[in-house]
């Protein structure tokens, strides 16, 4: 397969929610008279203005998800793995909910450096790769790769 | 604003009772309360109630009688039982009313409530990531408030194993056998840091309030319990609540905050003049975080009441008498009344083996739910 057709057969979860590899950040909405940000930016445009986020930030807190969540609306796969989720205080602009990856449970701190990176979640029906965002530890050794 | 009593309370035993759809015990909770108020139905001059998944409860009619009262539906999530309370009260306390019915009841699947985000206004990617599920926020909460206040598990622990010896002699209740606290401890584990025994379920069950005026309480011989404040407030800006994509970074106050200081101030009392109170507890961190919330401790203080059993029956302030929502489960629709119901009982001394000890004179209650509002009644004997 070639590098054009990996890229095609992959599909985010959402247009507008986030913007793709290698330098992924997600897309908030500013409110053009209040200045506050929150995500994902609303289809208001006449209130809201998509802005790139910060890509890192730190964990504000977490939790683990033991259960399977009910489908739907859930699509994740069917063979059930426990995942962390958190909120990641992305500096300056807002606190943002999603999946904690590439971290063992029982290392997960409130306050450690997390980044956005995309991962997949599912296959649909054109069997296309649903990628979606998740947060995980900021690697200082291999920041410079 | 005139005053308002309660002058008869019914419950039907929440829990599952699968031969009941939840009208029908809502229908059970109506009669309870009309006998014990010495009414009839026929007698009532208006209803308001409401459920969250067992529909209108404005069909309550066919099973009680086609009287051609008033009936006002309310649907309000866990505030639901709170509202149609409110309603009540505002049709007594304008003076166009004498007599009327409050009434909340539901039946819901087992399992974790399913929510679809649409229903909240959420696009459907929220729901698809597994998000939309309850016991995410309320583990989130708490996992930051335990981190910033010092709260241990033990103490999440405890919450859980006093609700279960409570419960014990509440006849109403679902789970009315004590629960060893290791076991709750090291039970399985849904959404660190709570284990299986931490969280309520998902229930069945009904309860109704007859309410009257001053005049008619004293004409019925039950003007004992007196409503002082029934508020409900949703969500300010920079609030933390159930099913949020983001927060703001600069933190705001909380629905709960808000709806207690307006009860406070509309009953002119403070949190150290409260003797018994039924705090939302859908998970055990909840009652803890409750507990600051509504003002009868300082964040992190709950750790030494936990310790000391100060909100045990014979504690300082009992918190959640009859087993809260841990033990009796959370039918949505009935959960804010069952709260008042209990506060009732306390207040009439008929809580047995439950009864706080030296007649208590004020009983406070709080309901908490999605997505973001919270109520807030006192009650005075």
């Amino acid at each position: 397969m070639t590098k054009e057709q990996a890229i095609s057969s992959q599909v985010p979860i959402a247009e507008g929610l986030f913007t793709g590899d290698p330098d992924p950040r997600l897309i908030g909405g500013r409110d053009m008279v209040s200045g506050r940000i929150v995500f994902p930016c609303p289809s208001d445009d006449t209130r809201f203005e998509p802005v790139e986020l910060p890509r890192a930030g730190t964990l504000w807190s977490w939790t683990i998800q033991r259960f399977r969540p009910k489908s739907p609306p859930y699509i994740g796969p069917e063979a059930f793995e426990p995942f962390a989720i958190g909120y990641v205080e992305l500096p300056d602009a807002v606190i943002v909910e999603g999946p904690l990856t590439g971290v063992a449970f029982d290392a997960i701190r409130i306050g450690m450096e997390m980044r956005t990176v995309l991962q997949p979640l599912a296959t649909d029906v054109n069997g296309r790769t649903i990628v979606t965002y998740a947060f995980a530890p900021v690697n200082r050794g291999a920041a410079h790769e | 604003m005139s005053d308002v009593y309660i002058v008869g309370i019914g419950i039907h035993p929440f829990g599952r009772t699968d031969a009941r759809s939840g009208l029908q015990q809502g229908a059970y909770a109506a009669r309870a309360a009309l006998t014990d108020a010495g009414l009839e139905w026929s007698d009532m001059q208006f209803g308001f109630g409401g459920s969250d998944a067992s529909g209108n409860a404005d069909t309550i009619v066919n099973e009680m009688g086609l009287t051609g009262l008033p009936f006002i539906n309310v649907k309000n999530g866990c505030a639901t039982g709170g509202s149609a309370l409110i309603g009540a009260w505002q049709a007594i306390a304008s003076g166009q009313n004498d007599v009327g019915i409050a009434l909340g009841f539901d039946k819901h699947p087992r399992g974790a409530f399913n929510a679809m985000p649409a229903e909240y206004s959420l696009p459907d990617w929220y729901g698809e990531m597994g998000m939309m599920v309850t016991t995410q926020f309320f583990a989130m909460k708490l996992q930051r408030y335990m981190a910033a206040h010092g709260i241990t598990s033990q103490a999440l622990g405890r919450v859980a194993e006093k609700a279960f010896d409570n419960a014990v002699h509440a006849p109403h209740a679902w789970r009315r056998s004590a629960v060893d606290l290791d076991i709750i401890l090291n039970s399985q584990m849904i959404s660190d840091p709570l284990t299986k025994y931490m969280f309520c379920s998902p229930a069945e069950g009904g309860v109704a309030l007859i309410l009257a005026s001053e005049k008619k309480a004293r004409e019925l011989g039950r003007d004992k319990v007196r409503i002082k404040a029934a508020v409900i407030r949703t969500r300010p800006p920079g609030s933390f609540e159930v099913f949020a994509p983001s927060i703001d970074v600069v933190r705001g106050s909380a629905p709960t905050l808000l709806a207690s200081a307006a009860a406070y101030e509309m009953a002119g009392i403070g949190p150290e003049d409260i003797d018994v109170a039924q705090l939302q507890d859908t998970e055990s961190g909840a009652e803890i975080m409750h507990m600051a919330e509504n003002g009868f401790c300082t964040d992190g203080e709950q750790e030494e009441w936990l310790a000391e059993g100060w909100s045990r029956i014979d504690g300082k302030l009992p918190v959640n008498t009859d087993g809260g929502c841990l033990a009796c489960g959370e039918p949505i629709g009935a959960s804010g009344l069952r709260q008042v119901y209990e506060n009732a009982t306390q207040l009439l001394g008929r809580g047995a083996g439950r009864q706080v000890p030296g007649e208590p004179k004020t009983a406070y209650s709080h309901v908490y739910g999605a997505p973001g509002i919270s109520g807030v009644t006192i009650l005075e004997r």
